[in-house]
Formats: structure tokens, C-alpha cells, sequence
């Protein structure tokens, strides 16, 4: 009985986390996130392992990977096939979610602070916060697009870092790789997989 | 009679930017593979030269970083003031007339900075933001040796600084205003403090972009045409361009 007991408790503990969710209002929703972010990417004791699929966990619940995959994909959204797109979707996440483990380990030793929200319409609403580095650098802001659609479960579908789109950026550099490549989508999910093999 | 030179010089750039800048949009290149050379230079420039020197930079004492950016920072301003003048923006112009001011005297020749203090925090202008507020187009893209990404507009107009900005008359034509002298050393000597100091705030920056980046030269581009959109803007602008995904 004791042992049943140890082992409930044990996967209570194990699945605790994962049972946690964030709140549906946009404000906390992103000041719980990155605050959660920040305390397990700056914690000396998580290995590189523990860190990245603490990420890949969090993005993939809070992050509307899909829907970004889409828009950097632009126009050929609309021309290429479902298969096509289910592969690009693929390889997209796969780099998503390494380019964004690197990106918050970069700034994971900064403070954080929510500046204020401006709903923008039905489906957004923009957070603005700032963004203190440790190491005394200048204050950054940054702005989340968060896509409220579905007012129980907010999504993140952009960051805005001193008015620079990051979902636009990815955008313009999908495109230019497109344009040079005869819009050959196939290119695109090969640079996209090599990025990911290059760091693994 | 100088004055007369300075008007015939932008009307001689509102020509030529008219008649260019209407030629090409904005994300067109103008000769793409020239500048992704140079791109790739500037990048082992960088490597060698500033990157370094930004490093150490940033080991300096806080206080000589920002008194080094502050000074820099409010000989911009005098860019700023006639741009503010051209752009009728006389709100602004206020918050830079009155920046200098207090900066170059209270805050000891501009190392401090007490008119932010006070709210007085002047938005950068240049001539190529200023043709923006006209309406003129961005022209087409390219990247210029040492000085990095512009668009016709801005290179232009970057050209065109050098007769608005008192700064640039005194020290690169050597013209004394309001007993103030200098030489081109000292021109050159600011606007490279200017880009340190640039490098050594945005380290982690240019790191992480170059880390994550599949094509660094987009990325460049297209963060430098959306800091230029909102420079131009004077605002942020969370731009929604999400069409049918909003769906």
C-alpha cells in the first residue's frame, strides 16, 4: 500500500508540471510564461537536455508554431500541396523550436517586466514588456502578439523587439531563400533541416 | 550664398529621389549579388575590427560607456534639430533644442544626460527619415562597403546629412560656427565611437541573429527596412499582416 502510495505521489510530482497551465488572461498569460522561462533557463542545475525540452514543451503548448509556420511560408501557402505543406510544417517546427531554445538561453540571466496590453481586436491582443540584461546592457522592449481567438487558451504568434517583427524577419528570409530557389519549397525544408542537424 | 547652395543641394535630392525612388519598391534589390559580397566583407570587417572593439568596449566602467554614448548621442542632435525643422515637427523640435541645450551645458559638454530626466528625449532624425515623411519611396536596397545596409533614399540622404548637420560643417568643411572648430578626425572619431558603442549594445543581438539565422543577409535586410519604417513612423508599429490566418 505504502509503495502505491510512493508511486502515485511520484507520478503526481512528475506530471505536476506538465498539468500547469498558464492563465487565459493575455497579461498574465505572458508574465507567468516568461517568468517560468527565465527561472528554469537561468537554473545552473538543469542540464542542456532538461532546458531545451522544458522549451520544447512550453512552446509547443503556448506557441502558435502552426500558424507561424504558415505565415513565413507567404503567398506559396496557397499553391503548394497538403503534403507539401505537412512536410514544410515538419521541418518548421523542428527548427522553430531549436532557433528558440538558443535565442531564450541567450537572455535567460535578464529581468522582466509587463509595461502594459493594448487589445487590438477580437483576436489580439499586443503585451508590451521590457526586457533588463543582467550584464547592465540596455533595456529592451518587447511586444507579444498573443492571438485570442479562443479566450481560454491564448497563443503567442509573434514577438515585436524594438518594433522588429521576428515573424516578419523569419518571413523576408523564407522569402529570399524561395525567390533564389525557383519558390522550391523542397529547398526551403532542406535549409530548414540543415539548420537542425548543423545544431544538434 | 551658402544657403542658396544648401536649397540647390535638396532640391537637386528631392529630384533625384523622385525620379529614382519611384523606380524600384522597397524590397526590391538593386544588385543583389554585388551587395551580398559586400554583405559577406562587412561581415569579416566586423569579425576583425568592430566586434572586438565592442567586446571591449563593454568592459569598460559603466559610467565611461554611458558618458561616451550620451556624448555621441547629443552631437546627433544637432542632425536632428533642422530635420525636425524640415519635418514641421516643431513638438520634437522642442525636445531636441531643448536636450542639447541643457546636455551640452548642465550635463558637461553632453557626457550626462539630465534632460532625460527632465522628459526631454528627442527622437533621431536624418534626412533620409525626413524624405520618408514626404512620401518619398525607400528605392531599392543595397548594402555600401564599411557603412552597411541602406536604400536609395537613405544613402542620398545620408549624403545630405553632411550639409544639414552643423557638426559635419564644422569639423568636415572646417567652418567655425558660434566660435566652435574642429576637423574631420573629429567627425570620423564621433561617428566611430557612435558605431562602437551601437556594436557593444547590440552584441548579444548580432550573436543570437547570427546564430539563428538560415540567411543572414534577409535578415539584416529586413530588420533594417522595419527599423527604418518605424524611424520614418516615429512610432512602432505592430504591423497585421496575418490576412486569412486570423481565421
Amino acid at each position: 500500500m505504502q509503495k502505491i502510495s510512493v508511486c502515485l505521489i511520484s507520478f503526481l510530482f512528475i506530471f505536476q508540471s506538465s498539468l500547469f497551465a498558464y492563465s487565459s488572461n493575455p497579461k498574465s498569460f505572458i508574465d507567468e510564461l516568461v517568468k517560468d522561462a527565465i527561472t528554469k533557463l537561468s537554473d545552473k542545475n538543469l542540464t542542456k537536455e532538461q532546458k531545451a525540452s522544458f522549451v520544447e514543451k512550453v512552446a509547443t503548448e503556448n506557441v502558435d508554431i502552426n500558424a507561424l509556420g504558415l505565415y513565413t511560408l507567404g503567398e506559396l501557402r496557397k499553391s503548394s500541396s497538403q503534403d507539401e505543406i505537412s512536410k514544410y510544417q515538419k521541418s518548421f517546427t523542428r527548427y522553430f523550436l531549436k532557433s528558440l531554445t538558443s535565442r531564450l538561453t541567450d537572455y535567460s540571466e535578464s529581468e522582466f517586466e509587463i509595461l502594459g496590453e493594448d487589445k487590438k481586436s477580437v483576436n489580439y491582443t499586443i503585451i508590451n514588456s521590457k526586457i533588463s540584461p543582467s550584464d547592465g546592457g540596455p533595456e529592451i522592449k518587447v511586444d507579444w502578439r498573443v492571438y485570442t481567438k479562443n479566450p481560454e487558451k491564448p497563443l503567442i504568434r509573434d514577438l515585436i523587439v524594438e518594433g522588429l517583427s521576428l515573424a516578419r524577419t523569419q518571413k523576408e528570409e523564407f522569402s529570399s531563400i524561395l525567390n533564389s530557389n525557383n519558390n522550391d519549397i523542397q529547398e526551403l525544408i532542406i535549409q530548414l533541416d540543415l539548420f537542425v542537424s548543423k545544431n544538434q | 550664398m551658402r544657403i542658396n547652395k544648401i536649397l540647390k543641394f535638396i532640391f537637386t535630392l528631392i529630384v533625384l529621389t523622385t525620379l529614382f525612388a519611384n523606380y524600384a519598391k522597397s524590397t526590391e534589390e538593386c544588385f543583389e549579388n554585388t551587395s551580398r559580397a559586400i554583405f559577406k566583407f562587412n561581415m569579416t570587417l566586423d569579425e576583425i575590427i568592430l566586434e572586438p572593439l565592442a567586446k571591449g568596449y563593454n568592459k569598460l566602467p559603466a559610467p565611461v560607456k554611458t558618458g561616451a554614448s550620451n556624448f555621441t548621442s547629443n552631437l546627433g542632435t544637432l542632425l536632428t534639430i533642422p530635420n525636425n525643422i524640415l519635418q514641421g515637427n516643431f513638438k520634437q523640435l522642442g525636445h531636441s533644442v531643448g536636450s542639447f541645450a541643457i546636455n551640452s551645458t548642465v550635463g558637461i559638454l553632453g557626457f550626462l544626460n539630465p534632460a532625460e530626466k527632465i522628459g526631454l528625449k528627442p527622437n533621431k532624425e536624418d534626412v533620409g527619415q525626413t524624405l520618408g515623411s514626404y512620401g518619398f519611396g525607400a528605392g531599392c536596397y543595397y548594402v555600401l562597403p564599411v557603412l552597411g545596409p541602406t536604400t536609395l533614399r537613405d544613402s542620398l540622404g545620408l549624403l545630405a546629412d553632411t550639409f544639414v548637420d552643423p557638426f559635419a560643417h564644422v569639423t568636415i568643411r572646417e567652418n567655425e560656427i558660434f566660435g566652435a572648430s574642429g576637423n574631420k578626425l573629429d567627425y570620423y572619431s564621433v561617428k566611430g565611437t557612435g558605431a562602437v558603442n551601437f556594436r557593444a549594445d547590440n552584441d548579444k543581438n548580432f550573436e543570437s541573429l547570427e546564430k539563428n539565422s538560415i540567411d543572414l543577409y534577409s535578415s539584416f535586410k529586413s530588420i533594417y527596412l522595419q527599423d527604418r519604417k518605424n524611424k520614418i513612423m516615429n512610432s512602432i508599429e505592430t504591423q497585421d499582416d496575418w490576412g486569412s490566418l486570423d481565421n
